[in-house]
């Protein structure tokens, strides 16, 4: 999902980069109005934690691998915010120490793991999650649905960003029906994990889960007036 | 901070620990999906080189020496810590301003 240099042009990748800048900012000034002291070494630990599940690329298609993005799992644990800041570092840390993602594309993958899968992932979880029960069984399965859907979510902002400024004239119709395709199939074990993860957490600790009816604290939504 | 907190946080280093260092060692080295569309798609040659490409650490280590596997998990747990750390410090800047506790910066708590 790491979009490398030079598949997009530095225009729209320094759009995006503007766009990732914006959304880091507010995030800090959300995670300011909500995360107390307690939760720091929760949200330190699940940005680790996502770093060490996107190293691991399981197979889908002969010839075709996938990683977790774990956007919508740090979303739920953690809320959409800090996950945002969470994604936002562990891009920061692969491109800059491991050369896995463009430097100049960085701007993008925030915009599409940190914005569009995490932010926009945690809305589909909290949308699904009025339709469900309170249960913490409830609760995994709906953050897995959400995880699963956030990864053609991520998918349909790469194919914008290419059909903005690809670099080689391909037909986006093509771009799309392919990125879509994959990027569901990938999302079925992002699902699975996710839902995994979430539940063994829930077990132990409803409360440390800002996703979860249980949680012991403010949420962001609920300080909007 | 209770007990009960170190529980699931230990949980959390450790099965982190134990997906970048061991697991991640039987990744798959398929191309994964972005990829594999830039393949088959046809714009899998507009990839530039990477600027740091050359930094031992470039793709998990596999500039470091030892066999693949090996180089793979160090540079994981490397990063595991490298990623805690970091998310530490961002968080803690980040963090709620406790009343009496000065903010960084002062200014923007004012909004709560």
């Amino acid at each position: 999902m790491h979009i490398p240099d030079g598949f997009i042009n530095p225009a729209v990748s320094a759009g995006a980069g503007l766009v990732a800048a914006g959304g880091f900012a507010a995030a800090v000034r959300q995670t300011r109005r909500y995360l107390t002291d307690r939760l720091v070494p929760m949200a330190a630990l699940v940005a680790a934690f996502v770093f060490a599940a996107q190293m691991v690329n399981f197979p889908v298609l002969p010839g075709m691998s996938g990683h977790l993005l774990g956007a919508v799992l740090a979303a739920v644990l953690v809320g959409p915010w800090a996950g945002l800041i969470v994604i936002t570092i562990v891009l920061l840390v692969q491109g800059l120490v491991f050369a896995d993602g463009g430097l100049s594309a960085l701007g993008l993958n925030i915009v599409n793991i940190g914005l569009i899968a995490g932010l926009g992932g945690y809305a589909v979880y909290r949308l699904l999650l009025r339709f469900t029960s309170r249960s913490h069984t409830a609760v995994a399965r709906t953050a897995a649905i959400a995880a699963a859907i956030s990864l053609p979510l991520a998918a349909l902002g790469f194919v914008f960003e290419y059909w903005l400024g690809g670099t080689v004239e391909i037909s986006t119709t093509r771009v799309l029906l392919a990125a879509l395709g994959t990027h569901a199939l990938i999302g079925i074990g992002e699902g699975i994990v996710t839902g995994l993860v979430v539940a063994a957490v829930m077990r132990s600790r409803p409360d440390l889960v800002y996703g979860a009816p249980d949680f012991q604290g403010q949420r962001t939504e609920e300080l909007v007036p | 901070m209770s007990s009960r907190n170190w529980a699931v946080f230990g949980g959390l280093l450790l099965v982190a620990l134990v997906t970048a260092g061991l697991i991640s060692q039987v990744s798959s080295s398929q191309p994964d999906g972005l990829e594999y569309v830039a393949e088959q798609e046809g714009f899998a040659s507009a990839e530039e080189q990477h600027d740091l490409a050359e930094s031992p650490l470039a793709d998990y280590g596999s500039g470091l020496g030892a066999d693949s596997g090996t180089a793979r998990g160090l540079a994981g747990i490397a990063g595991v810590l490298l990623t805690l750390a970091a998310g530490y410090a961002v968080f803690l800047l980040a963090r709620k301003p406790k009343p009496g506790r000065s903010p960084l910066p002062p200014e923007t708590s004012a909004r709560d």
